[in-house]
């Protein structure tokens, strides 16, 4: 059942998906739904999975490390741990900078 | 208590790093006992220990998960136990849930959801001592009130660390009895919004109860920043590996020449009591000889060991997986995948049953085909044998690096290089399809490895490695000398007596098709038993050979395959055991994990396969350029 999603198009300006932020990047997560495009898995997982691993609406994230090829993974330190995945993984996580 | 004679039994479970199975090992100490979950190689591991109060008490350690919406196999085991529907295993009367102090976000949304499971619990707040020592403070009662459920916290790694807990289990039994009754509970899989207000109640909680300092945890940054390096920390993962296999090598030595010379002085020892015959050769030869040239490898094994658990303790696999999932995606293997394979460079059935944390079904599998071309422990002895014949043991590169340790870190290269292409082989031909899995991991705190820990890990493989030269590598030590000694050679007999055994028929049956690739008969004789584990090959020919020779003071196998092989058969006999699907054990667990005959099939012959074609090169193109 996914959360009243603060999409209104005004504020969807400034927000862009973690898994096309900068190293360094540091901002709040906005919204987390399941990344577009077909995956292996059915949509609602991958969201349900995101949130069991700390990423929910509000949460302060920072790009701490990524791979050196094609920038991939990417590592985010979540509210005081670090996670470590994909950037097409993390492409459903809406983000506002700092 | 409905029964004081059987012990309360509880189950302890807790996010993966949580600490929690330093805390099992904390209140059970070495009295464990491992085996699996019937029907699936899932490491259970379970111990009996006595509270403080008297009470008896069975501890079961479930494998680590973050919720009970199991998504591999061994998050599947926590949740059918925890839930009482594991067929064969009786449901916990108490539950610990094991919790990171230093790291509480996550754990709270957990211990939330397992409340609702209805078995009574606890929450133990793990390493307690980092956290108050980092500036977090934690108010316990207000915890207890804010959850519902009993909060202690818990030093896994001090004496009397585990005082609190072991008193609350002692008053949770006293005050409810722990009956077999069927749990209140009225768990079911929650749904992403109930996910979300569970992690938001679990913030809420945190927020009000405890008090964290300004800054983060700096030291793990201040190491990530080098270790997670794109191109500095892809460096230092190749160097650490690098250096494990030096080590295996410089290190071992001392201790091999020790066992070594211990074997053959027992050797000698038969030699000078018993008088010759049957019996004095079975002792001497069979027994001794062989499992002792298994028995040499041990250090070895233990230094790979040592390197894996102490990286694995101090949180570094974790980065090892994160360093290299795009480089392994590029072969069509999960970031995951990397742990299982690793631990396949010290026994390719651990790294095999590790691949259950792996989710997607298509990547385990994938995982699983592949793992058993990492070049395992019990290859060690055949390596390390040929080298050491046929390699000179001289510096190169100004000395800093060694010939045969060098030679080696190849083999090893051509293990990898074989899993990875043929991993990319796999994902074009059989699943081309298919789209990618997630790779999500949690990068935990670094930790200063515990002795304790490290320790009883070793001491296990140690218990397994011996267990198998007793057993399994015994008995077939016993067969192969057995087809060496009988039938006795005719009296007046010219030639030495194992061209008369069952064994040279066998070698001379097999000849025609391994001559291609410059094996002679003996070795084919050593092949057959090495099917039950590789390193019974190395025992086999000291068998072979030391009968064959009649002169029982030789011991030095090495010397002895020197004068009669050429260069070309060696380097032939390690690029076949580079690939030869020469162990029954591997075969047994890839058929039970996959639960099919045709995958562990598909695995033999294709490794089979490049085996014969690996050794059939190596041995033409080393005779054409002179080393026949």
């Amino acid at each position: 059942m996914p959360v009243p999603a603060s999409s209104s198009a005004a504020a969807q300006s400034t927000a862009q998906p973690l898994g096309d932020a900068a190293l360094g990047f540091v901002g709040t997560v906005r919204t987390v739904a399941a990344p577009a495009g077909e995956g292996a898995l059915p949509a609602g997982e991958i969201e349900r999975r995101l949130i069991e691993l700390g990423f929910v609406e509000g949460v302060r994230v920072e790009i701490l490390h990524q791979g050196l090829f094609g920038r991939d993974p990417i590592a985010v330190r979540v509210d005081g741990m670090t996670i470590a995945l994909r950037r097409r993984d993390a492409a459903g996580i809406m983000v506002d900078p700092a | 208590m409905s029964d004081l004679a059987l012990p309360a039994r509880i189950a302890l479970v807790g996010n993966p790093n949580c600490g929690k199975t330093a805390l099992f090992n904390a209140l059970t100490g070495s009295r464990q006992k491992v085996a699996n979950y019937p029907g699936v190689t899932v490491e259970r591991k379970e111990a009996f220990a006595t509270t403080p109060g008297g009470v008896r008490v069975r501890l079961l350690d479930l494998p680590g998960t973050y919720s009970l919406r199991a998504r591999s196999l061994d998050e599947e085991i926590t949740r059918d136990i925890v839930l009482g529907r594991f067929a064969g295993e009786e449901p916990p009367q108490l539950l610990v849930c094991v919790a990171d102090a230093t790291n509480l976000r996550l754990a709270l949304r957990f211990a939330l959801e397992l409340k609702r499971v209805g078995r009574p619990i606890i929450l133990a707040l793990n390493m307690f001592d980092i956290a108050r020592h980092r500036g977090v403070e934690i108010d316990l009662d207000r915890l207890t009130s804010e959850l519902g459920v009993p909060v202690v916290p818990s030093v896994a790694v001090r004496r009397g660390g585990t005082a609190d807990l072991l008193a609350r289990i002692d008053a949770a039994i006293a005050e409810q009895g722990l009956l077999d009754r069927a749990p209140a509970g009225d768990w079911r899989e929650p749904s992403a919004g109930e996910l979300r207000a569970a992690q938001r109640q679990a913030d809420r909680i945190l927020a009000a109860v405890v008090r964290r300092p300004g800054r983060d945890d700096n030291l793990t940054q201040r190491i990530d920043r080098v270790v997670l390096h794109p191109v500095l920390g892809l460096a230092i993962l190749l160097t650490l590996l690098f250096l494990m296999f030096q080590a295996v090598f410089a290190w071992a030595n001392t201790p091999m020449d020790l066992i070594k010379s211990g074997f053959d002085a027992l050797g000698a020892l038969v030699n000078a009591t018993l008088p010759p015959g049957m019996v004095r050769s079975f002792i001497a030869d069979g027994a001794i000889a062989g499992v002792g040239s298994v028995i040499v490898f041990l250090p070895q094994i233990l230094i790979l060991f040592l390197f894996i658990l102490v990286l694995e303790d101090f949180g570094y696999m974790a980065r090892a997986a994160f360093l290299m999932d795009r480089i392994m995606g590029g072969a069509g293997l999960h970031g995951r995948a990397f742990i299982p394979l690793l631990s396949s460079f010290a026994c390719a059935i651990p790294g095999i049953m590790a691949t259950r944390v792996i989710d997607s079904r298509r990547d385990r599998l994938a995982t699983i085909l592949v793992a058993p071309l990492m070049t395992c422990s019990a290859r060690i002895p055949v390596y390390t044998l040929i080298i050491s014949a046929f390699v000179p043991n001289r510096a190169v590169l100004g000395g800093s690096l060694n010939l045969q340790g060098l030679v080696m870190f190849g083999l090893y290269a051509a293990g990898i290089a074989a899993a990875l292409g043929m991993s990319w082989l796999l994902r074009r031909i059989l699943w081309r399809r298919e789209p990618t899995h997630p790779f999500m991991l949690e990068l935990p705190d670094y930790k200063r490895p515990i002795v304790r820990n490290i320790a009883l890990g070793l001491w296990q493989r140690v218990k397994m490695f011996l267990h198998r030269a007793g057993t399994t590598i015994f008995m077939m030590m016993v067969v192969i000398w057995f087809l060496c000694s009988v039938p006795q050679p005719p009296p007046g007999a010219t030639e030495p007596a194992i061209q008369y055994s069952l064994a040279a028929r066998i070698g001379h049956a097999m000849e025609p098709v391994l001559a291609p690739v410059g094996f002679n008969w003996q070795i084919d004789v050593a092949l057959v038993p090495g099917m039950a584990a590789r390193e019974v090959a190395v025992a086999s020919l000291g068998t072979v050979y030391a009968i064959q020779g009649g002169d029982e003071q030789e011991s030095h196998l090495g010397r002895v395959l020197a004068g009669q092989w050429s260069l070309a058969t060696a380097l032939s006999l390690l690029a076949w055991y580079v690939f030869a699907p020469q162990c029954a054990s591997t075969l047994g667990v890839v058929k039970r994990e996959t639960n099919s005959w045709g995958w562990m099939a598909f695995l033999f012959c294709y490794m089979l396969a490049l085996a014969y074609v690996a050794a059939f090169a190596t041995y033409n193109i080393a005779v054409a350029l002179g080393a026949g």
